[in-house]
């Protein structure tokens, strides 16, 4: 099944590009020459082992980390300066983090709500609408109206990830989400990481679920040391590693 | 397999109750203790019974004037608290030299603020508009019955606006934001008309001068009406609190508006001055205060450096240095043709004072908050004002509530340095009143009496902050 997806993105139209992408943390030169087109409806996996920049690369994309060479373009729009563009862009991208990052004076309703109506102008009514919507495709609606740490972690994830639904954006970047949950969490996560796959979205995911970027991504990028080493589908990265880099990696995880 | 079941749940062991057992708990628990509680016993025997003695049992209440008080001590041969003196100077505690047929004015004022902030302060209990709006009609049966039918519309449409505001916004769909640029422009101009339109209707009917004020309130209002979604009820009232009433309160008090007496600020005095200086205070210098927080953690170098200067000098100097500086040096700065009020600069040294230690308050809350809340919102596309706004400092506030509180009781009690620059709030008017002639000696009643008015507020401040702080802290932690 992701071979078709594969395939029929590949037709699709590019809707990010990062082309010679360079970034330095004051002299630490953290990400070197980085080239990588997204097609619409794209599922990445970007893995590697810590501190070798994926969590940088994707937050390049919504422009929460400056890049100092190269070009990104997110959905036409290319990443400056220009305050406008960025939260244009931001619009366009959705974000999820290891911490989800909650509103946590607000009600989960309210979490999900005071997006669309502040930056989209959507009225109330509507806003609540479209927020019980994707409560309930995240299963949780019955949480409407408690707070965000009255929620277990999995369940915070998910009000997340229905959060930047709300602002229905056309890319959604995860940056590590299962890896501050119990493992019988990262289930429930996964599994709508999964449904919101298969209903089309552009995904840019960095994980360390291997099974997650077995069955569901189209391409995986290997990162190391700040540069792409190696992007392969599924099946030729994990059976056919093109550099021994990868093949050292992949062995590690492997091992645990 | 073997089958497995989580154990029941069961009952803690009882806890001890009972006041024996709780005395024993905590006041005897060991030697020291029962020595420690001991002593201080003894203390409050030493403490009480006299003050008590002094001030209810052989106190005198009734009469008018200090013979009374004479008699009734001489007769029982025991010496106890005149409150005859309070009883008689109570308007002039109160209200200061402000004419006594014009003290209405005051009381109406501080009724439609009572009317106002209620509301918006106990908001949990006034949460169904139902509960607002029987309020209101209380409210405005007794300013009917205590002030007449004029002031009466004025409450109504004080009380009510927000009600009808709250109905414009979410029902007229030509009033809702959208980003449509023609739309937009005429909103604007409308806004423009109407401000223009207030600008003139303040001229001829206030006075020359009188335009600026009422118009920037009415342009505010219309702001937020045309640009501002989802504004609700409560937000409504704080609006109004911020635009109409200091308006409203300005007219009312100094008058020479209509046909309302002039009073000049330097008849104002007592309890009243007190209330104005601490209110004006603590409404202004909070959301300065703010600013300059958000200011001094700014990229900008010009903003940031400005900040950090203004807090720095603010926070090494005494107030009462400060409130010199307003009214004497002050006015040498300036041309001998710009007259300030002196109450007013002495408000605006105070807000300016108090800003700076709010702004490190709220400094210190803004740390405190993690770096991701700022990255998912705008991650979400929130600009910086609205997702400040919306998202960063409501949680900020809430963190810092203890420490807001504490510096709104130190403005509340440094309202008495008023006194250095000849303004006589209630502790000057206290002072001044033991100086007649005709009351000589009865200094204790009129500290007393000022101490327990200053306790009365400070510890309802106290108290509110504390039951604030753990309404809000359950949703954060
Ligand atoms: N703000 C910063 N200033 C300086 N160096 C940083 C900063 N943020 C990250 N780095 C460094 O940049 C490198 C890449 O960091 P990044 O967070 O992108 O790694 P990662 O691949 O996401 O790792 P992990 O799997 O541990 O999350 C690391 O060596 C890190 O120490
Ligand atoms: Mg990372």
């Amino acid at each position: 099944m992701s071979e078709m997806t594969g395939n029929n993105s590949a037709s699709k139209e590019t809707i990010i590009e990062i082309s010679d992408l360079n970034k330095w943390y004051d002299d630490f030169h953290v990400l070197k020459n980085i080239n990588l087109k997204v097609a619409e409806g794209e599922k990445l996996v970007i893995c590697g082992p810590s501190g070798s920049g994926k969590s940088t690369l994707i937050r390049c994309i919504n422009r929460l980390e400056t890049h100092q060479q190269g070009k990104i373009v997110v959905n036409g729009i290319e990443l400056t300066n220009d305050v406008k563009r960025i939260d244009q862009v931001r619009r366009d991208v959705g974000m999820l983090f290891q911490n989800f990052n909650l509103f946590p004076h607000m009600t989960v309703l309210e979490n999900l709500t005071v997006s669309p109506v502040w930056i989209l102008k959507k009225p109330m009514a509507e806003a609540r609408e479209l927020a019980f919507h994707y409560l309930e495709r995240v299963k949780i609606p019955h949480l409407a109206d408690k707070y965000p740490n009255q929620c277990s972690g999995g369940q915070q994830q998910r009000i997340a990830i229905a959060r930047c639904l709300c602002m229905n954006p056309k890319v959604m970047l995860f940056d590590e989400p299962t890896s501050a949950l119990d493992p019988e969490m990262i289930k429930e996560v996964l599994d709508v990481m999964t449904d919101l796959a298969e209903s089309g979205m552009t995904m840019l995911c960095v994980t360390h679920e291997m099974g997650f970027a077995r069955t569901v991504s189209d391409r995986i990028v290997f990162m190391d040391a700040g540069e792409i080493v190696e992007v392969n589908e599924p099946e030729e990265f994990f059976n056919n590693p093109q550099y021994d880099r990868t093949v050292a990696f992949l062995s590690q995880i492997i091992s645990h | 397999m073997k089958n497995w079941q989580s154990s029941p749940s069961l009952p803690s062991p009882e806890q001890q109750q009972g006041l024996i057992k709780w005395c024993r708990m905590n006041l005897f628990s060991s030697v020291v203790n029962t020595l420690l509680t001991l002593t201080g016993l003894l203390i409050l025997w030493w403490l009480i019974p006299p003050f008590f003695q002094w001030a209810v049992v052989n106190s005198c209440w009734t009469g008018d004037s200090r013979e009374v008080c004479d008699a009734a001590f001489a007769a029982s041969g025991k010496t106890g608290a005149c409150w005859v003196f309070i009883k008689v100077r109570l308007g002039m505690f109160m209200y200061g030299f402000y004419p006594e047929v014009e003290r209405w004015r005051i009381n109406f004022v501080l009724l439609v603020l009572a009317l106002g902030l209620l509301p918006v302060l106990a908001y949990g209990i006034f949460s169904k508009n139902l509960r607002q709006a029987i309020f209101g009609v209380f409210g405005l049966l007794t300013v009917f019955y205590f002030f007449g039918i004029i002031p009466a519309i004025f409450t109504a449409a004080f009380f009510f606006l927000p009600f009808l505001l709250d109905f414009l916004s979410a029902r007229l769909a030509w009033l809702a934001v959208s980003l449509d640029l023609w739309h937009t422009l005429i909103k604007l101009c409308l806004m423009l008309l109407v401000g223009a339109l207030t600008f003139f209707l303040a001229v001829t009917f206030i006075g020359e001068g009188h335009g600026w004020a009422s118009t920037l309130a009415t342009v505010v209002l219309l702001l937020v009406l045309f640009f501002v979604r989802n504004v609700t009820v409560f937000a409504w009232r704080w609006i109004l609190l911020f635009t109409i009433f200091p308006l409203f309160a300005f007219y009312m008090l100094v008058g020479n508006v209509f046909s309302l007496a002039h009073v000049e600020t330097h008849y104002w005095g007592g309890f009243f001055l007190t209330l104005v200086v601490a209110s004006s205070g603590m409404a202004t210098a909070l959301p300065i205060g703010i600013l300059m927080a958000l200011g001094r953690r700014s990229e900008l170098p010009v903003i940031k450096v400005v900040c950090v200067v203004f807090i720095e000098i603010a926070r090494s100097v005494p107030l009462v240095s400060v409130l010199f500086m307003a009214s004497v040096m002050f006015p040498l700065f300036l041309p001998e043709s710009v007259t300030f009020n002196k109450l007013l600069r002495a408000l605006v040294g105070i807000a300016f004072f108090y800003a700076a230690y709010m702004a490190e308050v709220v400094r210190g809350g803004l740390q405190a908050i993690p770096k991701g809340q700022y990255e998912a919102a705008k991650a979400l596309g929130w600009p910086y004002w609205r997702m400040m706004a919306v998202v960063i400092l409501p949680q900020t506030l809430r963190l810092v509530i203890p420490g807001l509180a504490i510096n709104f009781l130190s403005l509340l009690k440094d309202t008495t340095l008023v006194a250095v620059i000849g303004l006589l709030d209630l502790l000057g008017i206290a002072k001044a009143s033991m100086a007649d002639a005709e009351w000589l000696g009865f200094t204790k009643e009129a500290y007393v009496f000022a101490g327990i008015v200053f306790w009365v507020f400070c510890f309802a401040i106290s108290r509110y902050s504390v039951r604030l702080e753990k309404k809000l802290h359950t949703s954060l932690h």
